[in-house]
């Protein structure tokens, strides 16, 4: 990494970052890892920094991913989510915005049902935005916790085989995970039915195999995508069952690979949907340490955003102000 | 009676007698008196210069949207007929898709009234087909026309019962009017809020494929084939439907179409940055869509520019991309873009770039317009065909301010437009001023 490296005030995909941008951000996630492992896992890397989590999807899991490498960082976090707040009452995002900014925050981490939504919020506020999830745009913190996971598991990302499976039509992980891979050298695949493969992926340089088992044969890395449960009703399946029969990844399947493949998969499961137990629990999944692997990312995206340098993210973690 | 003009020195340019010279023209009680070299100075009259400048019949827009009754912060009659004849338009058809709608003979004659009392563009409304605009039952088409609607319509939404659509394009033969179209299977267009292709995919939009549109203006084709009514599809925006109506008109279907100045000038790329002012329906197309459209329009395939003008309140469109409202607006920009992209390339001559602003719309939905022979109305526009300028929204007579264009070099701008003789829009004291080198505000 060099010191050449910047960033820009926000973070609403990976399309836009170059391939140094997003090393560098797998680079400084290194050693914020290990703040995690600590009995106090706190470093004063942003303190008196305040920051919105302004969710207006339901979340869990990215929400306190992100709440954790805030606090573990030492920043001051308010949550706003859908229920409850100004959101519900009617409020516009541009209105919900700018009385933020009133109150002199420092970012907003945003969660939305609609595409373009973190952009929207970026162009209007003087605040760094990081989209934290945005319609079926970009999910680029998933993104970026992806990729390290399976550097860690790989060595490296370029060269290597990684489909992803399922929904893809109406899925922000997948976007970012083919920009971001993408421009790391990975070749890309995606497989699923083909109601939910979106018009032009191709275009984003992605093969599309029509059955799992020639995902299965192909890949090195499987990310298994959630499939929402409204999809059937909307029609795009017809049923749950049949959908684990022809595209889930079941042990069966996965059996008859030719290779180890990492299995990676977004949460929250549909256990024997898209995914068998036996397969989210055996050897070959990394479910967990994307999870784990979230915080860090997160907190490497926030020290960054804030400024931060590249080079002294290690420094930073020991205690000393960037 | 308004006082005589003579428009002195300008080129003439008439699509509906092809004529192209260097002519005055005499305007007295409403009415084009005489076309001549050196006409006397009228008595007691206005003797205007336009040398330099084209002299042609006022333009004929087939489809707008006023907003009036109910959404009157978006637009008025008023308001939207003076940026009518700020764009060169002196006829304008008014979509019934208001709140309430013009479904009822009353509703016809308050949109027909507002637009004499406005006094700026003739304002024709459009009825709609089925009550409510709800695809239903059929409203009074007879006693619509009779109160002074010049087509019908339910355009915003397609007339989806095929049943319906086809006693529609039968019960208008008696009555004379053409049944405008929205063409769109609604199965097919979803909840798609742009066009489906890799801009939609990247940016994570839902897509509307094409053949929402296709097999929808098929439908029509096929029935108006059947019925032998005269369909005009509004909004043209794929190169599937080009190829039907292209086969259906040689087929001797009695069927016109349009296409708007943005699905000629613009692709799906203007959504890059979740840009609302490019959000219409039907959506900005791919490239290939765009040529196929501008070589129809030139092929006489697609008869006529539209600008399916549809205000929207900043605020409106200020907001998420998937929650703000489809439409743009285009009477103020109309020509300007047409003369650029089409007229700047030598696609068309002025003339025939007139004539689909102007002659061929008057005749598909037969009004007195789109003619400088004697004797028709003094539906006039003066247009400097060399003038660039930058489309500055903020300075529009339309209330809204929705437009794609913003910002950008048009080419061919409107000076004077005259409506039954009368001048209702005048810019030579700002070209004057800006000529003296003085800024105008």
């Amino acid at each position: 990494m060099t010191a050449t490296v910047k960033f820009g005030k926000d973070l609403t995909g990976l399309e836009g970052l170059s391939v140094e941008q997003i090393a560098t951000v797998l680079d400084v996630a290194e050693p914020f890892k290990e703040i995690s492992e600590r009995p106090i896992k706190k470093v004063p890397v942003l303190r008196g920094k305040t920051i919105v989590n302004l969710f207006y999807e339901p979340s869990t899991r990215t929400r306190v991913s992100f709440e954790f490498a805030e606090k573990r960082l030492s920043a001051d976090t308010v949550n706003i989510s859908g229920a409850g707040s100004s959101i519900v009452k009617g409020e516009s995002l541009v209105d919900t915005a700018r009385n933020l900014e009133a109150m002199r925050i420092d970012m907003v981490v945003i969660r939305h049902g609609s595409s373009g939504a973190s952009q929207f919020l970026a162009e209007r506020i003087p605040s760094n935005v990081i989209n934290a999830g945005d319609g079926q745009h970009e999910h680029p913190t998933q993104g970026l916790l992806d990729m390290l996971t399976m550097r860690d598991q790989l060595g490296t990302l370029a060269g290597k085989k990684v489909c992803i499976v399922g929904d893809i039509l109406h899925s922000r992980v997948a976007r970012s995970n083919i920009w971001g891979l993408g421009k790391m050298g990975a070749e890309l695949a995606v497989c699923g039915p083909p109601t939910l493969i979106p018009h032009g992926i191709e275009e984003m340089g992605v093969r599309v195999l029509k059955r799992i088992e020639e995902a299965i044969e192909w890949a090195d890395v499987l990310n298994v995508l959630r499939l929402q449960l409204e999809r059937m009703k909307a029609g795009y399946i017809p049923s749950l069952r049949e959908y684990n029969r022809f595209f889930g990844l079941t042990v069966g399947k996965l059996e008859k690979a030719a290779r180890d493949i990492l299995i990676l998969h977004p949460g929250p499961m549909n256990r024997g949907v898209e995914i068998d137990s036996q397969v989210a629990d055996g050897p070959h999944s990394v479910i967990l340490q994307q999870v784990t692997n979230g915080v860090a990312i997160r907190m490497a995206v926030l020290y960054l955003l804030a400024g931060g340098s590249p080079e002294r993210a290690e420094a930073a973690k020991g205690g000393r102000r960037t | 009676m308004s006082r005589p003009i003579v428009l002195r020195g300008g080129r003439v340019i008439d699509p509906s007698c092809r004529r192209d010279e260097r002519l005055d023209v005499l305007l007295i009680d409403g009415r084009v008196a005489e076309l001549g070299r050196d006409l006397p100075a009228p008595d007691g009259g206005e003797d205007i210069d336009v040398a330099g400048l084209v002299v042609a019949p006022g333009l004929v827009d087939l489809h707008v949207h006023l907003r009036e009754p109910g959404d009157e912060h978006k637009e008025t009659i008023t308001s939207g007929a003076r940026a009518a004849v700020a764009g060169g338009f002196t006829s304008i058809c008014a979509m019934p898709n208001t709140r309430p709608p013009i479904d009822d003979p009353a509703a016809v004659g308050f949109v027909r009234a507002e637009g004499e009392r406005a006094g700026y563009a003739r304002v024709y409304p459009v009825g709609a087909v089925s009550i409510g605009l709800k695809g239903e039952e059929m409203t009074e088409i007879g006693e619509l026309v009779a109160a002074g609607a010049i087509a019908v319509t339910d355009d915003g939404r397609p007339v989806w019962d095929s049943g319906l659509a086809r006693r529609t394009m039968e019960y208008t033969r008696a009555f004379d009017i053409p049944f405008f179209s929205h063409s769109e299977d609604l199965g097919l267009s979803g909840a798609g809020v742009m066009y489906e292709g890799s801009v939609s995919t990247a940016l994570g939009l839902r897509g509307i494929p094409n053949a929402a549109e296709d097999v929808a203006v098929a439908r029509e084709c096929m029935i108006a084939e059947l019925t032998g009514g005269q369909l005009h599809v509004l909004h043209v925006s794929t190169r599937g439907s080009v190829e039907v109506i292209r086969a259906a008109k040689a087929r001797g279907v009695w069927v016109s179409a349009e296409v708007t100045p943005h699905h000629l000038a613009l692709t799906d790329e203007a959504v890059r940055g979740y840009r609302t002012e490019a959000k219409m329906n039907p959506p900005l197309r791919s490239a290939a869509d765009v040529q196929a459209v501008r070589d129809a329009l030139v092929a006489g395939v697609i008869d006529c520019i539209a600008t399916d003008h549809a205000p929207h309140h900043y605020e409106d469109k200020e907001r998420e991309f998937d929650d703000a409202p489809f439409g743009v607006i285009g009477l103020e920009t109309a020509l300007g873009v047409s003369m650029r992209e089409l007229v700047v390339g030598g696609r068309l001559d002025l003339i025939e770039l007139i004539d689909r602003l102007s002659t061929r719309p008057a005749r598909i939905a037969r009004l007195p317009a789109g003619t400088l022979v004697e004797g028709s109305p003094a539906d006039v526009v003066v247009i400097d065909p060399d003038e660039r300028w930058v489309c500055d929204a903020s300075r529009f007579l339309s209330l809204s301010r929705n437009t794609p264009f913003a910002g950008e070099e048009l080419v061919g701008r409107v000076v004077m437009t005259l409506v039954g003789g009368r001048v209702v829009y005048d810019r030579r004291d700002d070209r004057k001023a800006a000529r003296e080198g003085v800024e105008v505000t």
